[in-house]
């Protein structure tokens, strides 16, 4: 047998996964086999463009060309047809992967490797960057890094956007009060929000940027140990991190001695258990404990009085993951992108019932209706799109009169609306917002930690009123008794579980009041 | 095998595992998701284990076995099923796919049927948000599951347990 074997690409992300491309990867190898065909699978992570996957790359002279959605029965077709050889006349043919549209019109910087690598492959990581941020880190006093993450004007991607060089500055200057001195480092990676991925795609795409994001925080605030608290709903993602943990452990970035430094920075996962509210940082800090998660008051921050009551950075995974590109490339360079104080890039996710879902990586400042009409191509359903909820959960419902605002935190928060996590989640004109607002107060009673009445009375209180106006008993009474209700929740909320369900709630009254009207005859009822 | 032998092996098991995690600081969700994996559920004798050697009241670890959705105390079916029934999915159909899954197994979330195979679940998102309705079944997320995956699915995971047996 000769010539030498060619590379195709079959992604291992949930969603190509969940598409089939398990299953599609072994009966495309001995398809392979079978023709005598030298084949090289890789299984990189997923580019992000969920329409497509899974998406199948073939490596060749002129770059990367994909085919896709591809199943088991277009193995043969495509084999057939020239694909090993990157020809383009089968109808699943999507020409050169870097030239589709979806992918050319992004900006990204911390997406730059996804799909691309192999996500367990250090040698990968390292051909395309990797670690190149931490060797400029090792060799810069603790304030100096800090200084350079300040500068780059990023702000936490979590939700709250705090400045995470302000934060980190904190956590440097905190004084330990248990003898062994330490301070943490925890990943947030519990991604509650409907409709949001990112995270998710870091970790099972690009597993080590996180790693070296997660080392850089501990040289920057001298932190030696580390957490991602990963939810349990996320098993591909926790397989693909504790591989990667253990390759960069046993080359030495991560351990005792990081690269030869004298640095040590150990790092484990732990498991969430299905809880919402642990996305929260101080819950998160009481379940990583080995408790409930009932939220903390604060003060103390955790920056001061963190896990186990020692000075701790919280950071989200997409904080944490822009990192190695800020510590490589520079400051400025990532503060070049986007506008007046939301700097950077922000991951989107576009979800729901929509045609073209899946991870845009933009500067700020692009608009809703651009996301889902030039990225989305509208609905998935072809009907017309009605409601659009951004932020998660405990976001917003943002009618057609408001697709124009610019994605960015203050032009959001100024509507009443929060940009969150970046996830967008579409529905098509067949949505009930009665029953959408029903769900916000449902899902507020099944997560509440239930620490305060307000939100964990209230949310119950709301179920059984909205209930009500939508059996139209006494739908006035019960409408303004709803407004109070929300308001009480607002005021007399410790965190933004209680204090921010009723911004869905009140949106959907707001902006769609017809779905809180009496159902026509023909509407039932 | 008796029920005390079988008794003893689980004890011996649960032993290990708590022997094996109990040194980790905020070592009590790592021990209970080891005894879930291993038992499919956390059983009351392994409670009482837990307290003694982390030095909490079987109270305390009661608290945190209740407060979390994923902990189950009584042992499930032979296979989990969860429907995701968060924001994203609703959009593609998952409250029509939730009704579905209980009409078509005769069970209610947090029930298993009567055969035993399947235990129904609900779920708040699993990150496969533009591809719903999602759905895990024990390690496996299946995207865009309609009426007829869905039977697909439940008819793929009684006949493997029939090749078993
Ligand atoms: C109810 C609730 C849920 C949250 N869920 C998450 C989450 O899943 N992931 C996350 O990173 N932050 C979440 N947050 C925000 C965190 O409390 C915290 O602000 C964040 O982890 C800080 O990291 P950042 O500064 O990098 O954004 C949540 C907050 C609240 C109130
Ligand atoms: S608002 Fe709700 S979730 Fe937040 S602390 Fe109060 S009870 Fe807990
Ligand atoms: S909302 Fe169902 S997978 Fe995210």
């Amino acid at each position: 047998m000769t010539g030498t074997s060619v590379k195709v690409f079959i992604p291992r992300d949930t969603t190509s996964l969940a598409l089939g491309a398990e299953q599609l990867a072994a009966e495309f190898t001995a398809a392979a086999e079978q023709r005598n065909d030298h084949v090289q699978i890789v299984r990189n992570g997923s580019r992000g463009l969920f329409w497509l996957e899974p998406m199948v790359e073939v490596e060749t002279p002129a770059g990367r060309v994909g085919y896709g959605p591809v199943t088991c029965a277009d193995i043969d077709s495509l084999l057939e047809q020239g694909m090993l050889k990157g020809e383009q006349a089968h109808p699943l043919s999507l020409g050169l992967a870097e030239e589709i549209p979806y992918l050319k019109k992004q900006q990204r910087l911390t997406f730059a490797r996804a799909g691309i690598t192999d996500p367990v492959s250090l040698d990968d990581y390292q051909q395309h960057d990797g670690f190149a941020g931490l060797r400029n880190a090792l060799a810069m006093s603790a304030q100096d890094i800090v200084d350079a993450v300040k500068a780059s004007g990023l702000r936490g991607r979590g939700g709250a956007a705090f400045p995470t060089g302000i934060k980190w500055q904190t956590v440097l200057d905190a004084v330990p009060t248990d003898l062994s001195g330490q301070k943490y480092i925890v990943c947030n990676a519990d991604e509650g929000d409907s409709g949001t991925f990112a995270d998710r795609m870091v970790m099972e795409a690009d597993p080590y940027m996180l790693i070296e994001g997660m080392t850089i925080a501990g040289l920057a605030v001298g932190a030696t140990q580390g957490y991602i608290y990963l939810r349990s709903e996320y098993p591909v993602a926790h397989q693909i991190l504790n591989e990667a943990i253990a390759k960069a452990e046993a080359a030495g970035f991560l351990g005792h001695n990081i690269c030869g430094s004298g640095h040590a920075f150990q790092l484990e996962v732990r498991l969430g258990a299905e809880a919402y509210i642990c996305g929260e940082e101080t819950s998160l800090l009481e379940s990583l404990e080995g408790k409930r998660g009932l939220v903390r008051a604060k003060p103390p921050l955790p920056a001061i009085e963190g896990l186990f009551g020692q000075p701790t950075v919280v950071n989200n995974v997409l904080s944490l993951a822009a990192i190695p590109f800020i510590m490589d490339k520079g400051a400025q360079a990532y503060a070049d992108f986007g506008m007046g104080r939301s700097l950077g890039t922000l991951p989107f996710q576009l979800a729901g019932n929509i045609k073209r879902g899946g991870l845009i990586e933009l500067a700020f400042g692009l608009t809703l209706r651009e996301l889902i009409e030039d990225f989305g191509e509208g609905t998935f359903s072809g009907r017309p799109a009605r409601a659009v909820q951004v932020g998660g959960p405990l976001g917003a419902y943002m009618p057609e009169s408001q697709w124009d605002t610019p994605l960015d935190y203050e032009a959001f928060s100024a509507i009443g609306a929060v940009l969150g996590h970046g996830g967008v989640v579409v529905f098509d004109d067949t949505v009930d917002m009665s029953e959408q607002a029903r769900f916000s107060m449902e899902f507020c009673v099944a997560e509440s930690c239930g620490k305060c009445t307000p939100c964990r009375i209230g949310s119950t209180r709301g179920v059984e009123v909205i209930d009500r106006i939508r059996n139209n008993e006494n739908r006035e009474a019960n409408l303004e008794l709803l407004g109070d209700l929300c308001d009480t929740m607002i005021d007399g909320s410790l965190c933004a579980m209680g204090g921010m369900t009723p911004f869905p709630v009140q949106s959907a009254v707001k902006y769609f009041p017809e779905d809180f009207e009496p159902k026509t005859a023909d509407g039932g009822v | 095998m008796t029920t005390i032998a079988f008794d003893e092996q689980r004890e011996q098991r649960v032993a290990g595992i708590i022997e094996g995690l109990k040194h980790k600081p905020g070592a009590l969700l790592p021990i209970l998701h080891g005894i879930q994996d291993s038992e499919g559920y956390v059983p009351e004798s392994s409670v009482v284990m837990i307290a003694a050697e982390l030095n909490l009241s079987r109270a305390e670890v009661h608290g945190v076995i209740s407060f979390y959705h994923h902990f189950r105390t009584t042992p499930p079916g032979r296979h989990i099923v969860q429907i995701c029934a968060a924001e994203a999915c609703q959009a593609r159909g998952a409250r029509q796919l939730e009704a579905y899954a209980q009409e078509r197994l005769g069970v209610e979330y947090h029930q298993t049927t009567a055969d035993r195979e399947i235990t129904l679940e609900k779920v708040f998102c699993l990150g496969n948000c533009a591809c719903g309705p999602s759905v895990r079944v024990d390690d496996e997320i299946v995207a865009r599951v309609s009426n007829e995956r869905f039977d697909q699915l439940v008819n793929e995971l009684t006949t493997q347990s029939l090749e078993v047996k």
